[in-house]
């Protein structure tokens, strides 16, 4: 049976070529960069390497790149690092009230219970903010929400099992026009982070376009490995290392570097910055051609504004029909899909996205979501229409009419 | 390629052809139970005949929308009680549900709980509407 993976959005597979550039550095070069020798300074090089390809990539200088085991440390330590550091500058000017975070809704967990943590230890108080039926967070509830003591807004660029983009450039240019005069009135600026994870493959990741302070990202969803990631952080920004140790990434992050996945990610970016639009282009072609295909089958019904959508995600509603029996019934048929069904979260909960989103837990639950790579075809696609229709129908006949 | 690493071949099974799927036009006895959680609901029908005295469950019948958990555990349970008398039917726990399908993953023990309550209201639904 043909395997159809339609699941990007969770992990792409290494590229041959990253994978090919990483070997070298596993049992030939596999020397550790804080070491002087010939082994130390071939894997120093390759490391440097690999931080110039991400700052080329984001429009960063290299002393704002640290590499990271994934976005979710990425996070982690911006958010942590930064509110730790505020505090202590805070705390020396004898200030009492915790400083203010403003997020959204519809982050990933890593976001979310990053937020979650610094509430509960009584380090921040954070604003969760609504969203729109498509996903969209609001740029005037950005800045309605902003109070003397915000330091730091973190809003995703784009959401992870919708695929909205959300506007990071319009809150980046707000921010900044506040910013201003808080430098003029000698107040603490606020930092905006980014969580570009699911950006990087397909939209413009310029950091200082987006008007951003901190970008994370994770190397898996762009074909290089899991375990790696990076965090960019404007020169600047207030930051204390979260995992203590030796002096590895600029004092910023403890802990001898992952050589070749570093190279990996260095390897796997530069690809994305070297395809261009092309693939961007093939990707959205095919997704508009799975939503046509989709939306013939009765009640099923389209998440968010595809126009405005990233090009690789896709993900609908299915009345009457739980995700993970249609996940399964897939599977069965060799296609991998996801869905924001409670039975497949392991948390016996329905979507957070979706939910926010103003859509009923009996909705989120019939959830499925096809996000596609630079791999899928037209056959995939095709395949995924023929079949879909068919799995449906049987689960629907199997439900009790209610 | 299937999800065999989660469910056993059992459960799979039962998913790929549930046994006994359907309605009941005037059951002896019904049930809808539902975990608002999960987001499963499960509706089962008996049909009660006696036989020298004694209640069998002549025919049963599921309809589910639920999980791979859920559409197992009900199409076993009907595989499970039909023929049988009442008495021992009611008996049937969700451990013997599930351990009937060769296990189900911790997480999904929950949606056992869903047929055993189902069969167990369903009953009650009979004997309530057939007091002597």
């Amino acid at each position: 049976m043909k395997q159809i993976y339609l699941d990007h959005a969770a992990t792409t597979p290494v590229d041959k070529e990253v994978f090919m550039a990483m070997r070298p550095y596993f049992d030939q070069d596999y020397g550790n960069p804080s070491e002087p020798h010939w082994w130390g300074q071939e894997a120093r090089k390759a490391i440097d390497e690999a931080r110039e390809k991400v700052a080329n990539f984001l429009g960063a200088k290299t002393q704002e790149i640290i590499f990271t085991s994934c976005a979710t440390e990425s996070i982690n330590l911006a958010h942590k690092g930064l509110i730790e550091a505020i505090r202590e500058t805070q705390d020396a000017k004898r200030k009492s009230s915790a400083p203010h975070i403003i997020t959204s809704s519809v982050e990933h967990k890593a976001v979310l219970e990053t937020c979650r943590h610094l509430e509960k230890m009584g380090m921040a108080q954070v604003t969760y903010l609504p969203v729109d039926k498509d996903g969209l967070v609001k740029v005037e509830d950005v800045e309605k929400s902003i109070k003397p003591e915000t330091v730091l807004v973190s809003i995703m660029y784009v959401n992870n099992e919708v695929g909205t983009i959300e506007p990071i450039r319009e809150i980046g240019e707000t921010i900044s026009q506040i910013n201003k005069l808080r430098m003029e009135n000698g107040e603490l600026k606020i930092y905006f982070h980014t969580d570009a994870t699911q950006a990087i493959q397909y939209l413009d990741c310029q950091v200082a376009k987006l008007g951003v302070d901190l970008l994370s990202l994770s190397g898996h969803k762009f074909y290089a490995p899991k375990g790696v990631g990076a965090l960019y952080f404007k020169k600047g920004t207030p930051m204390v290392r979260q995992q203590d140790g030796g002096g590895q990434e600029y004092r910023l992050r403890a802990g001898t570097e992952n050589v070749p996945y570093i190279v990996g990610l260095g390897k796997a970016i530069e690809g994305v910055r070297s395809q261009g639009s092309g693939v961007r282009g093939q990707v959205e072609k095919l997704k508009d051609k799975l939503i046509k295909g989709i939306l013939k089958i009765p009640k099923v019904k389209l998440v968010g504004d595809s126009k405005k959508n990233a090009p690789h995600i896709a993900t609908f509603l299915v009345d009457g029909v739980e995700g993970e029996a249609m996940l399964l019934l897939l599977s069965e048929k060799g296609i991998a899909a996801s869905s924001g069904s409670a039975c497949t979260s392991g948390l016996l909960e329905p979507s957070h996205v979706l939910t926010a989103m103003g859509y009923r837990p009996e909705q989120a639950h019939g959830s499925l979501r096809f996000s596609l790579g630079q791999g899928t075809n037209d056959e995939e696609i095709d395949c995924v229409i023929k079949v879909l229709p068919e799995i449906i129908q049987r689960l629907r006949k199997m439900a009790p009419k209610l | 390629m299937s999800f065999s690493q989660l469910y056993s071949e059992k459960v799979l099974e039962h998913v790929r052809n549930p046994q006994n799927m359907g309605e009941i036009k005037n059951p002896d006895g019904v049930a809808t139970v539902g975990n608002p959680v999960c987001g499963d609901i499960m509706r089962l029908y008996i049909k009660v005949e006696k036989k020298d005295g004694k209640e069998y469950i002549k025919d049963t019948k599921f309809q589910t929308l639920g999980c791979g958990a859920a559409i197992s555990t009900s199409s076993m349970i009907t595989t499970m009680i039909k023929g049988k008398p009442l008495k021992e039917a009611e008996k049937i726990t969700n451990r013997v549900i599930a351990e009937a399908l060769g296990g189900l993953p911790l997480s999904k023990m929950h949606c056992s709980i869903l047929a055993a309550d189902a069969l167990k209201k369903a009953i009650q639904n009979y004997r309530q509407s057939h007091k002597r």
